[in-house]
C-alpha cells in the first residue's frame, strides 16, 4: 500500500464509535512519529514497541514496518528527545519526524480510491467473462439474450463507476479542446456499450460488454501501478524533509523555550547549539564558534564567527553555542530567496515529452480517423447503420490502448523498484526516461562526492610526542577537526599524553596545560601559525614551532567507482566546484577527472550546464548544496544526495538514500534498459494492432478476438517489464 | 439449463462477497503495513489469548 499513516482510525473500526466528549474531556495526546532506519524484523518490532510502551507516560506504539516508522500516542508533555535515548539503549537508530511534513500524505485518498475502482471493475469482468465465455461455447437463442441482458445489468453500473478517471481526464481534455490518450478510451468504451445495448436489445450475436470491462481493468491497472510508483517516491521525499524538524531555541527574558521555526520573529534573540543549523538570517550578539558554510557555498573552510559577523540561515555552527539576532525570517530568509530563484528557473524549463506523450499523439488522432473511415466505408456499402456502427466500435475497442496504457507504467514500477532497492528515490515521471539520453555528467565537489568530513593526511610528517599531545587536546573538542584527528590517531596507536586543565576556546580551539607549560590546538592565528590553504589544525607545545595537521575532505564511498563506471560507459565526466582551485585540482586528480573547473559562482556552473545543453549533450547534474540548486533545475536531470538542503532535493529528479555514490552509474544502465523495454513494448503493442485492426475493418472481428488480443498484448508487456526486475 | 436460475445469482453473490470482503479491508487500513503484518505472525506475544 503507499503510504499512509491514519493511526486515529487505527486497524479497528469499533474504536471509531468511542463517544466525542469522552476524548475532550481527557488531556490533549501528543502524537509523535519515529523513523527507525534500523529495523527489519518481527524481533525488532516487538523489542520496539516493548520498549516504547514501558516509558510512563506512553499510551500506545505501534511500528510500520514497511515505512519503518513508529507511531507514538502519549501524554503531552512527552517530547521525541525522552524516547530516542530508550531506542538507542535497546540498540535501534532513531530520529523524530516531522508530523505536520507527514501529514499531507496521510491520507491517501486517491489511491485508495483507484484501488476501489480497479477491484470493482475486476470483479465486474470475471463475472462478465464467465458469462462471455458460455456464449463463446455456444449459448444461443434465448440462454445467449439472457446472458446478454445479465453481462449488461452488470457492465453498466460497473463502468459508470470505475471509468470515472477516464471520462473526468476525457471531458477536461475535451473542454480546452484537446485530445489526450483517454479521449479514444472513453469513446471506445461508449461505443461499446451503446452498440451492444442495441445488439442485445434487437437479440443479436455480438455483444462487447466483456471487452468493455476489460479494458477498463487494464486500463486502471496501469493507472494504479503508475500512481503508485509515484506514491512511494512522495512519501519516501517527505520522509526525509520530515527529519527536519524544524525547532530553534528562542531566548525571551532570560528563558529558553523551543519553539517551531515558523514562530520565530524578527528581532528574536535564538541560541544555536554546536552541531545546529541556523534557522534564520540573522547577525551574531555573542558567542564564538565556527560555521561551516559548505552546503551554501560549497566551501570546506570554516568560517569564523564572532559577535557582529551576518549569518544566513542554512549555515551550521560547529564549535561553540552562538547567539544570534534573526533578521530575516521564513520566506524572507536568503535560503528560501534562494529556493524561489529555483522556482521561478523551474518553470522555464524545457518541458520534456515523454515516450508516452509522443505515442499518444501519434495514436489518438490516427484511431479516430481509422474508426471513422471505416464507419463511412461500411455505410456507404451496406447502408446499413447497425453494421457500420458495430464495426466502428470493433476497431475502436481493438485498437484501445490496453497495452499502451500498461507499456509504460510496467517497466517504470518495475525499474524504480530495482532503483529504490538499491537508495535511489525517482521522484520524477520522466526522470528515467531523461536518464537515459545522458552522455554528460557534472559533479559538484563538497558533500556530493566528498563526505563533508574532514580526514587527517599528514600523520605520518608529525612526531609522536607531539601528536600524543594533540590527541589529549583534539579528544577534549568536538569540533569535526578535533574528531578525524583524535580518531586518525587512535587508529595509528597513539596514547594521549597527560595534558591537564584542558579546556575548550570556542571558535579558536582547545588548550591545556602539559608538563607546566601551556600547549594549545587551534585555528593558524591562535597558536601564531601562518595561514594555509587547506584545511588545517596547528598545534602549539610552546616551542615557538606550530606543527600543521593536514586535512583533507574524505571521499563518499564508491565515488571513485561511480566515476570509472561512467567514465567507462563513455560519458564525459566535469567537476565543477565552489571551492577553492587547488582543493578541487587535487580531487579531480584523486578520482581520474580532466575537466574540472574550481572557484565556480551558481551562476557559473548553471552557463556551464547551458553552454554543454546547447551544444547538444543530455547532461546529468549531481549536487547538494544551495549553489547548486539553479544547475541542478538547468539541468537535463539531477540527482541530490538524501544530506542536500531541502531545497536542493526538491530540485532535483532524482534522490540517492544511500552514503554510496556507486548506484548512479548503475542508474544510468538501468534506465537505458528501460526506455529500451518502453521502446519493445511499443512495438508488441503495435504488432497485435497490426494483425487485428485489418481483420476488424474488414468486419471479421468477434468479442472473442477481441478479447483475446487484448489480454495476449497486456500479458506480454506486463512480462516483458518483468524481466527488468 | 434450469439449474442456471440458481447458478447464475449464486456467482456473483460468492464475487459480491469477496469484492465486499476486499473493500471492507482496504477502508479499514490493512495494506498500510504489508511488510510489518506478515512478520506479525511470528510474534508469540499474544499466543495464549487474544490481546485485550
Amino acid at each position: 500500500m503507499a503510504a499512509q499513516l491514519n493511526p486515529s482510525l487505527a486497524a479497528c473500526p469499533g474504536c471509531l464509535a468511542t463517544p466525542r466528549e469522552a476524548v475532550e474531556d481527557a488531556p490533549v495526546a501528543t502524537r509523535l512519529a519515529l523513523s527507525l532506519p534500523s529495523i527489519h524484523c518481527q524481533a525488532c518490532i516487538s523489542t520496539v514497541e516493548r520498549g516504547l510502551n514501558a516509558v510512563p507516560g506512553v499510551t500506545s506504539a505501534r511500528v510500520n514496518l514497511t515505512l519503518k516508522r513508529a507511531m507514538i500516542e502519549a501524554t503531552p508533555d512527552m517530547r521525541a528527545t525522552d524516547l530516542i535515548p530508550v531506542l538507542e539503549g535497546l540498540g535501534f537508530e532513531a530520529y523524530e519526524l516531522d508530523l505536520a511534513v507527514l501529514s499531507s500524505t496521510q491520507n491517501d485518498k486517491a489511491g485508495r480510491d483507484l484501488l476501489m475502482r480497479l477491484a470493482v471493475a475486476g470483479f465486474a469482468s470475471m463475472n462478465v467473462m464467465l458469462l462471455s465465455v458460455s456464449i463463446w461455447a455456444g449459448a444461443a437463442d434465448a440462454t445467449r439474450d439472457m446472458f446478454h441482458w445479465i453481462s449488461a445489468v452488470i457492465t453498466l453500473p460497473a463502468i459508470a463507476f470505475s471509468a470515472q478517471p477516464f471520462f473526468k481526464s476525457a471531458w477536461s481534455a475535451l473542454r480546452v479542446r484537446r485530445l489526450n490518450m483517454d479521449v479514444p478510451i472513453v469513446l471506445a468504451l461508449v461505443l461499446a456499450l451503446v452498440t451492444s445495448l442495441w445488439e442485445t436489445s434487437l437479440s443479436g450475436e455480438h455483444a462487447y460488454f466483456d471487452a468493455a470491462l476489460t479494458l477498463t481493468f487494464f486500463l486502471l491497472a496501469g493507472r494504479y501501478l503508475d500512481y503508485r510508483t509515484r506514491a512511494v517516491a512522495r512519501s519516501a521525499a517527505e520522509e526525509l524533509a520530515a527529519l527536519e524538524v524544524p525547532r530553534a531555541i528562542r531566548l525571551g527574558d532570560g528563558v529558553e523555550s523551543e519553539v517551531a521555526v515558523g514562530e520565530l520573529a524578527i528581532g528574536d534573540l535564538i541560541l544555536v547549539r554546536p552541531g545546529g543549523r541556523m534557522p534564520v538570517d540573522g547577525t551574531v550578539v555573542s558567542g564564538q564558534s565556527e560555521l561551516d558554510r559548505s552546503l551554501l557555498t560549497g566551501e570546506t573552510l570554516p568560517v569564523f564567527a564572532e559577535p557582529g559577523l551576518v549569518i544566513s540561515a542554512g549555515e551550521v555552527n560547529l564549535t561553540g553555542p552562538l547567539t544570534i539576532r534573526a533578521s530575516a525570517v521564513g520566506k524572507d530568509t536568503s535560503l528560501h530567496r534562494m529556493a524561489d530563484l529555483v522556482a521561478i528557473a523551474e518553470s522555464g524549463r524545457s518541458r520534456y515529452t515523454s515516450l508516452a506523450d509522443n505515442a499518444a499523439k501519434l495514436y489518438a488522432p490516427g484511431v479516430h480517423i481509422l474508426s471513422a473511415f471505416s464507419f463511412v466505408g461500411w455505410y456507404l456499402y451496406t447502408w446499413d447503420l447497425r453494421t457500420a456502427l458495430n464495426i466502428a466500435a470493433a476497431v475502436l475497442i481493438i485498437t484501445c490502448p490496453c497495452a499502451l496504457g500498461l507499456a509504460v507504467p510496467a517497466v517504470t514500477t518495475a525499474a524504480s523498484g530495482r532503483l529504490f532497492r538499491k537508495g535511489m528515490l525517482i521522484k520524477d515521471a520522466t526522470a528515467l526516461e531523461r536518464l537515459a539520453q545522458v552522455d554528460t555528467v557534472v559533479f559538484d565537489k563538497t558533500g556530493t562526492l566528498t563526505a563533508g568530513t574532514p580526514q587527517l593526511i599528514n600523520l605520518d610528517d608529525v612526531p609522536q610526542a607531539d601528536l600524543r599531545i594533540a590527541l589529549a587536546l583534539a579528544e577534549a573538542s568536538a569540533h569535526p577537526l578535533s574528531r578525524s584527528l583524535a580518531q586518525a590517531a587512535r587508529e595509528a596507536g597513539v596514547a594521549p599524553a597527560e595534558v591537564t586543565d584542558i579546556h575548550e576556546v570556542p571558535g579558536y580551539g582547545a588548550e591545556g596545560q602539559f608538563r607546566g607549560a601551556p600547549v594549545r590546538l587551534g585555528r593558524a592565528a591562535w597558536v601564531g601559525a601562518p595561514p594555509s590553504i587547506l584545511t588545517t589544525a596547528w598545534l602549539d607545545t610552546g616551542d615557538g614551532n606550530p606543527k600543521g595537521f593536514q586535512f583533507t575532505d574524505a571521499l563518499r564511498p564508491g565515488a571513485t567507482e561511480a566515476v570509472q563506471a561512467l567514465l567507462g560507459a563513455g560519458k564525459q565526466v566535469l567537476l565543477v566546484s565552489g571551492d577553492t582551485r587547488r582543493v578541487v585540482e587535487s580531487l579531480a586528480s584523486r578520482l581520474g577527472i580532466t575537466n574540472w573547473v574550481g572557484e565556480a559562482l551558481p551562476e557559473d556552473k548553471v552557463a556551464r550546464i547551458k553552454a554543454l545543453s546547447d551544444q547538444g549533450h543530455k547532461v546529468l547534474m549531481v549536487g547538494d548544496g544551495l549553489n547548486d540548486t539553479a544547475a541542478l533545475v538547468a539541468a537535463h536531470v539531477s540527482i541530490s544526495p538524501a544530506s542536500a538542503l531541502d531545497a536542493a532535493r526538491v530540485a532535483s529528479d532524482i534522490v540517492l538514500l544511500g552514503q554510496d555514490l556507486t548506484p548512479i552509474a548503475e542508474a544510468c544502465d538501468v534506465a537505458q534498459r528501460a526506455t529500451k523495454r518502453i521502446r519493445e513494448n511499443f512495438r508488441l503493442a503495435t504488432l497485435y494492432n497490426v494483425i487485428a485492426v485489418p481483420l476488424a475493418v474488414a468486419g471479421l472481428a468477434t468479442p472473442l478476438i477481441a478479447a483475446l488480443a487484448m489480454s495476449t498484448s497486456s500479458i506480454t508487456v506486463s512480462l516483458n517489464a518483468l524481466r527488468l526486475r | 439449463m434450469d439449474v442456471l436460475i440458481f447458478l447464475i445469482p449464486i456467482s456473483l453473490i460468492l464475487g459480491g462477497l469477496g469484492l465486499a470482503g476486499f473493500l471492507y479491508t482496504v477502508r479499514s487500513n490493512q495494506y498500510d503495513d504489508p511488510d510489518g503484518d506478515s512478520r506479525r505472525i511470528l510474534n508469540d506475544e499474544w499466543d495464549d489469548h487474544p490481546k485485550p
